[in-house]
């Protein structure tokens, strides 16, 4: 793979040679993390942290909160570079975020086209937008869309930077149920469709073994677990390898995982927390 | 027996009818009392009491509220039309009503007050036009940038706890009694509404929209012009609103210092004369004009700002 297709994220003030790890070799993976490290006063948050997620790749990011999964996301994305270590991404990425972050003074498309380079065609917007399903809103102000469109739309903003690097931080979150259900199928439709790599943000057990390949989960500030979800797409939760696979993650998170499906309604810390809006 | 009593005679706790069933109509209680009755049967008295909830029904419709609201006015229209005519008033204190409407029409007629009108909307404008661009571009400058914002900001915050007013007899001293007086009071009240406005408007954009534009790869110049400076643009439109008020107010104190035309003018002519009909006349048209301008705005907030959450208006 080229070089030039990566941006290399690094502290501002560089200086290589007093990086403890030796920085990261290009060898085709979507994003390389070697040794990164991001402290805020004396706590590190993440420390020492490797990570290489392969072109094409679903990862799911898992970890309870606080635990530094979103600090990492905002680094990859390149919006916190206060860091040590070495991080290479795509230079063509972009992020959904838990709220949909639509500016409210620009129409539905406007928003999608937002920050694209050139003199962006308003048929790009649409066709962006339709496939998300959100065609017919295109003229719309941000204001009149339900949670789940505006959702969409933030989506449509991100896939029509036609990215390398699909970065979601809790997108499904701030959701009720049933869109949440719909949303998920949206993202795993459009990931199969555009093949790009996505780092999944979530607290949710069941939503990363749904459409990850993978699933790591965060601790201490690294990546503490790691466990590949070679499960049949589409994935169903009544499967008992899913039940197997999502009990051993919630014991790695901290809470006591029940065999089977009938255990899903009591379990705290997976679907009861996620329609909370942070 | 009350109804009242009626309630009271029922054996169970009675918590949900008691604070209602005073204010039912008679005729509503005796239905009521046949519902409770044939539910009780129903149930054999073991389920709770049930209360009626009664639609308020067609209330007789009254005189429409707009013509209600005028009453009080005219009534004071009228108070003072007889006063004046009964010699009570008498027209040195303060000219009549119909007198006012006389002298409006003759001042109208003979090119007085649109003349003075015309000066005074001149001044207002190039106060506003170049208070507007000092406080925008001030507010800007302090907005955007650390250094201008500890250049500019604190700055402007001391300055801004002098009476704007009280600065009127250094201005007469500094730029005589012309024009250049008036005008510089006008933009220094207007400069200082819309750099407080904007400056509070800019920095109070959401960080986090402005961390998406960021994430989309928008330039600083890309964000100051699609993310802060439309965010901003509430605030300074009620900036504008405000310094419109103040310009209004400016124009008034100015057009005392000296003024050989303009309402100003016109009404320190009318005192000399005891001629309140004009000053009233001229205080009526002040306040029509600054009605006007508050329309503007409004109409202008309407079309720039209507995809806002919280816009109410069509």
């Amino acid at each position: 793979m080229a070089t030039d297709v990566h941006g290399s994220v690094t502290d501002t003030d560089t200086e290589p040679e007093r990086r403890p790890y030796p920085g990261p070799v290009d060898s085709g993976a979507a994003v390389e993390v070697g040794g990164l490290v991001r402290s805020f006063g004396d706590r590190a948050v993440i420390d020492d942290l490797h990570l290489t997620i392969r072109p094409g790749e679903f990862v799911a990011l898992l970890g309870r909160s606080g635990c530094g999964k979103s600090t990492l996301l905002r680094v990859l994305a390149g919006l916190d570079r206060e860091i040590d270590g070495g991080v290479l991404v795509p230079r063509r990425k972009a992020v959904a975020f838990q709220a949909p972050r639509l500016m409210p003074w620009k129409r539905v498309w406007r928003n999608v086209l937002l920050g694209l380079p050139g003199r962006p065609e308003r048929d790009a917007a649409i066709r962006a937008l339709e496939e998300v399903g959100l065609g017919h809103r295109a003229d719309a102000w941000p204001k009149t869309l339900s949670g789940g469109e505006a959702q969409r739309a933030s989506l449509a903003r991100a896939l029509v930077r036609e990215p390398d690097l699909l970065l979601l931080d809790e997108p499904f979150g701030a959701l009720d149920a049933l869109t949440r259900i719909k949303a998920q199928r949206l993202v795993a439709e459009l990931w199969q469709e555009r093949g790009c790599a996505v780092l999944l943000v979530t607290h949710d057990v069941e939503e990363a073994l749904l459409l990850a390949d993978r699933a790591l989960v965060m601790e201490g500030g690294r990546i503490a677990y790691e466990t590949a979800v070679d499960l049949p797409r589409p994935r169903d939760v009544s499967d008992p390898r899913f039940g197997a696979l999502r009990a051993r993650l919630l014991d790695r998170l901290g809470v006591e995982g029940k065999e089977g499906p009938e255990a899903r309604e009591t379990e705290p810390g997976t679907h009861a927390d996620t329609s909370v809006a942070a | 027996m009350t109804v009242d009593q009626a309630v009271a005679g029922h054996a169970p706790p009675d918590i949900s009818a008691g604070p209602v069933q005073s204010s039912l109509a008679k005729g509503e209680a005796r239905e009521r009392e046949e519902v409770r009755r044939g539910v009780t049967v129903a149930d054999g008295g073991g389920g709770p009491e049930l209360a009626r909830v009664v639609p308020v029904s067609g209330r007789r419709r009254s005189v429409p509220r707009w013509l209600r609201r005028t009453v009080g006015p005219l009534a004071l229209l009228v108070l003072w039309q007889v006063l004046s005519a009964s010699g009570v008033l008498e027209a040195d204190i303060l000219a009549s009503p119909g007198t006012i409407a006389a002298t409006a029409g003759d001042l109208v007629s003979d090119g007085a007050l649109p003349s003075a009108m015309l000066v005074s909307l001149q001044r207002v404008a190039v106060g506003l036009l170049l208070g507007g661009m000092t406080g925008v571009v001030l507010a800007l400058a302090s907005g955007l940038s650390r250094l201008g914002e500890d250049l500019i900001d604190a700055t402007v915050q001391m300055l801004r706890s002098i009476p704007w007013v009280g600065v009127i007899p250094l201005f007469i001293i500094w730029l005589g009694i012309g024009e250049a007086p008036k005008i510089a009071l006008i933009s220094l009240g207007v400069a200082f509404h819309l750099y407080l406005n904007v400056y509070a408007g800019i920095r109070g954009v959401d960080a986090q929209l402005v961390e998406a534009g960021t994430s989309l790869g928008l330039s600083r110049w890309g964000l100051i012009r699609h993310v802060v400076l439309p965010g901003a643009l509430p605030n300074a439109m009620t900036g504008l609103r405000y310094s419109l008020a103040t310009a209004w107010l400016a124009l008034v104190f100015g057009e005392q210092i000296n003024a050989d035309d303009g309402l100003g003018f016109l009404m320190n002519q009318a005192r000399e004369f005891f001629r309140t009909d004009v000053i009233v006349v001229c205080l009526v048209v002040y306040a029509i004009l600054g009605l006007i301008a508050d329309f503007l705005v409004r109409t202008l907030e309407r079309l720039l700002l209507q995809w806002r959450p919280t816009f109410t208006g069509q």
